[in-house]
């Protein structure tokens, strides 16, 4: 492997892993926030029990998924200078933004929810919680805004004097038509993934035979989680599909590379669910497809017409020269289709079995059920985990099937490297961040469990900051 | 003045910030193990802990700032530094993880196993940060081989050099004595007044380490802002001595936050208007206009940051405010929940 490859790996890892973290973040300050601000409201206990609980899962979550940013903002200047130094007026004003804006709101708020619960008075507390919420909504915003510049560049012109991608419009940056449509797509599937994962630990807890007095805010826990499941399942589909739409429009490659589709379809192509045979499209052995579904997804009529991979590809090398000749492209403009095919399915199958559960809990816990069944225990497992790898072979495939462009149609991956930095420290760099966050999974997964099991907290009535004894024990420490 | 001059000091009060703010982490961090030792030692240490419990998070924000601002105004001083700093900026992202975890996760688990091995993780994560942040500081601000492509071509071992060793002894030396007067300050009981006594000691070798540092770098490209802020830091690291001294913990702190301040602000005032000088050949250094961003970007930057520092600046003051009170063995509630699974 050359340092090219190397270099895409180490991305490739530290940013999937990192995306474990972000949409459990996304979508739990949310729901905790929502926790929060329902006890102040109706004085059930069971709510700020399930704030604390949750609230717990939340801090070891965010701590890991803090460390690991911070890698982000780092490899651009450490593996890819030259992509940084191509496009730093542009991909560097939304990351700064990010920084100020969403961060500092993040953290400061989050130490002082974690910290304040006997410093500062109860709705201010759960202000906190909010502020955090809103700091990962903007923190998405300014770094997805960042990365739809990748996908499909806009408010820039070319200097050829410097050489690099100029910003001429910041509001075309934050406003490109990609960045309005994978916004919605990322927040809907990060809060399916905080849903799911409140309605899985519900039903674990509901399920237990010693459940006893707790059963009825483990069961609304169960509820709640599946409701915010279902309704961002919704979300998901309607931003995905509008997505796809945008994508065909900007990056058709990417697209007829989701379908494996080589030769064009004058109308009614068929989306196939599964393809057996060699995906380089010589032979086909077994398919299942689903008539016009395609046409459906890339145009809105399953009439419409979709442009093949090798139709593209004729189209790229007579826009930016074929590819064998030119000096900057060494490589094909395919992405690899395998993947590409494959974790465009995986993501839709896995988020359409998240959205099954939480319509089959919703029905088997109605009134006052509690499945028994023990295939449960597996689905709740698996609960959490299907809209989180979901959201992992999302940007899998939209990553991949951008290939072999960095920023589409300007730079390729290729020219981004560093050019100083030898094969060997990336590989001394990839080998670290990988045993390091191996690690660390296996904790954080103890840990996790560890909390999950133990429960929600036995109710406390909170005393007033204002009353409290100086040399009363803290009500949170470290 | 010019947007890249505005922005090249937006970016030194950004670094300043974060060695100001994190200093005192990474000195806890440091101190842990020793003044977390005897009978109560446990519960010593998670008074330690605590006085940075609240804040740490968001002082690191102050590097992920000025990491994005120096990307957003300077790509190439960006790409330059971070490509060419590989392997120093590796370990200190390492060092960062696990300190973070460290303090997250070392009192979730009631076992004594658990707990020593994130206290070397909550050392070794502090101690690494303060040494290489001084050896890269300095070397960025001495010099270092850059082509005309604007990229590094030196190794680890060009960093290691005799300035660049001193200077990441200086930034460890500063930010112990910062981190204990910052304990003392925020602690009551014996701990108090140990830290506030080896706040002294260190004092006075940082002191030492900190003049040769400053003076060696000003001799080599020193205007005379630069020396002024390099007085300036003498002066505030000994009155601030002086205050710990008469057990003024207040004074003592305004003290280290300033001397730390005025020395990093004497490293960038030597630095400009270059922001990476090349020992290639002059013609090659990263300068705030050769390195820099657009003026539409810069401007738009300028906007945000004239709106947003401020706000910032009020909600982190706040934070402060809140958790203003000390603390002692006495608040330190019984260890953390023993679930086993």
């Amino acid at each position: 492997m050359g340092a090219v490859d190397i270099a895409r790996w180490q991305f490739a890892i530290t940013t999937i892993y990192h995306f474990f973290f972000v949409p459990v973040t996304i979508g739990l300050s949310l729901i905790v926030a929502c926790f929060e601000t329902a006890w102040l409201r109706h004085r059930n206990p069971e709510m700020l029990r399930l704030t604390k609980f949750f609230g717990k899962l939340f801090t070891i979550n965010f701590t890991l998924g803090l460390v690991t940013g911070i890698v982000q903002e780092f490899q651009f200047g450490m593996n890819w200078s030259d992509y940084s130094r191509f496009v730093g007026d542009i991909f560097g004003a939304p990351l700064a933004v990010e920084a100020l804006l969403a961060f500092f709101l993040e953290s400061t708020f989050l130490g002082l929810w974690i910290f304040g619960w006997d410093k500062i008075p109860a709705r201010l507390h759960a202000a906190c919680m909010w502020l955090v919420a809103v700091g990962t909504l903007l923190s998405a915003y300014f770094i997805l805004a960042a990365n739809s510049f990748m996908q499909h560049p806009v408010g820039y012109r070319f200097n050829p004097v410097t050489g690099r991608a100029e910003m001429t419009d910041f509001v075309a940056v934050l406003t490109n038509k990609v960045q309005l449509v994978t916004f919605p797509h990322t927040m809907t599937s990060a809060y399916m993934v905080g849903g799911a994962l409140v309605m899985a630990v519900g039903l674990w807890h509901l399920r237990r035979p010693d459940v006893g007095h707790n059963a009825s805010m483990y069961r609304k826990a169960t509820r709640i989680g599946a409701w915010v499941t279902l309704v961002s399942a919704l979300g998901v589909v309607v931003s995905g599909d509008l997505q796809g739409k945008v994508m065909t429009e900007v990056q058709p490659m990417k697209m007829a590379a989701a379908e494996a589709l080589y030769n064009s379809e004058a109308s009614s192509a068929p989306f196939s669910l599964l393809t057996v045979g060699s995906l380089d499209g010589s032979q086909e052995k077994f398919a299942v497809k689903v008539p016009g579904l395609l046409s459906f997804l890339a145009t809105g009529s399953i009439n419409g017409s979709v442009k093949g991979i090798n139709e593209i590809k004729a189209a790229y090398q007579k826009q930016y020269g074929a590819d064998a000749t030119s000096r900057v492209f060494s490589q094909s403009y395919t992405p690899t289709i395998p993947l590409t095919y494959w974790s465009f399915r995986i993501m839709i199958g896995l988020g359409m079995v998240g959205a099954l559960i939480a319509i089959a809990v919703l029905w088997s816990t109605r009134r006052d059920r509690i499945p028994r069944h023990r295939l449960w225990f597996w689905t709740i497992v698996a609960t959490p985990l299907l809209p989180l790898f979901a959201n992992s072979f999302g940007w899998i495939f939209t990553e991949a099937g951008r290939q072999p462009w960095i920023v589409f149609g300007l730079m390729t991956t290729a020219a981004g490297i560093s050019p100083n930095v030898s094969a060997g420290e990336v590989w001394a760099s990839v080998i670290t961040f990988t045993l390091l966050y191996g690690v660390l999974a296996v904790i954080e997964t103890k840990l996790l469990l560890r909390y999950i099991v133990a429960g929600a907290p036995e109710f406390e009535e909170p005393v007033d900051p204002a009353d409290r004894d100086e040399n009363a024990p803290l009500v949170f420490a470290y | 003045m010019e947007l890249t001059t505005v922005w090249f000091i937006l970016i030194a009060v950004l670094w300043t910030g974060y060695f100001v703010l994190e200093g005192f982490d990474f000195g806890v961090g440091m101190l842990m193990p020793v003044l977390g030792r005897g009978e109560h030692g446990e519960a010593r240490k998670r008074v330690m802990l605590n006085t940075i419990g609240p804040v740490w998070d968001g002082n690191e924000v102050w590097l992920l700032t000025a990491g994005g601002a120096t990307f957003a105004a300077f790509p190439h001083w960006y790409a330059t530094m971070f490509s060419g700093l590989y392997l120093p900026l590796l370990i200190i992202l390492v060092a960062l993880i696990v300190r973070a975890l460290g303090f997250d996760y070392r009192g979730k688990v009631d076992d004594p196993t658990w707990r020593k091995r994130w206290d070397v993780a909550i050392f070794a994560g502090s101690a690494l940060p303060a040494l290489l942040w001084g050896v890269a500081l300095t070397n960025v601000v001495m010099g270092l081989p850059i082509n005309a492509a604007k990229a590094y071509t030196g190794n680890l071992f060009t960093l290691l050099n005799p300035v660049g060793l001193l200077g990441g002894l200086t930034t460890v030396a500063l930010f112990l004595t910062h981190g204990a007067i910052f304990i003392a300050l925020k602690t009551q009981g014996d701990i108090r007044g140990e830290a506030r006594a080896l706040s002294l000691k260190l004092g006075a070798v940082a002191a030492v380490l900190a003049v040769v540092l400053l003076v060696a770098v000003n001799a080599s490209t020193g205007s005379l802002a630069s020396w002024i802020a390099a007085v300036v830091a003498a002066v505030a690291l000994l009155a601030g001595l002086f205050a710990a001294f008469r057990e003024r913990e207040g004074w003592a702190f305004v003290g280290t936050f300033v001397a730390i301040g005025a020395a990093v602000a004497t490293l960038f005032l030597a630095l400009f208007p270059d922001v990476m000088p090349s020992t290639t050949n002059a013609a090659y250094s990263l300068t705030t206009t050769n390195a820099s961003s657009t003026a539409y970007t810069l401007g738009i930057m300028t906007w945000v940051a004239a709106v947003f520092t401020p706000i910032v600046l009020v909600y982190t003051s706040w934070t402060y405010w809140a958790f203003r009170r000390r603390i002692g063995t006495q608040h330190i509630p019984a260890a953390a929940v023993g679930t086993t699974l």
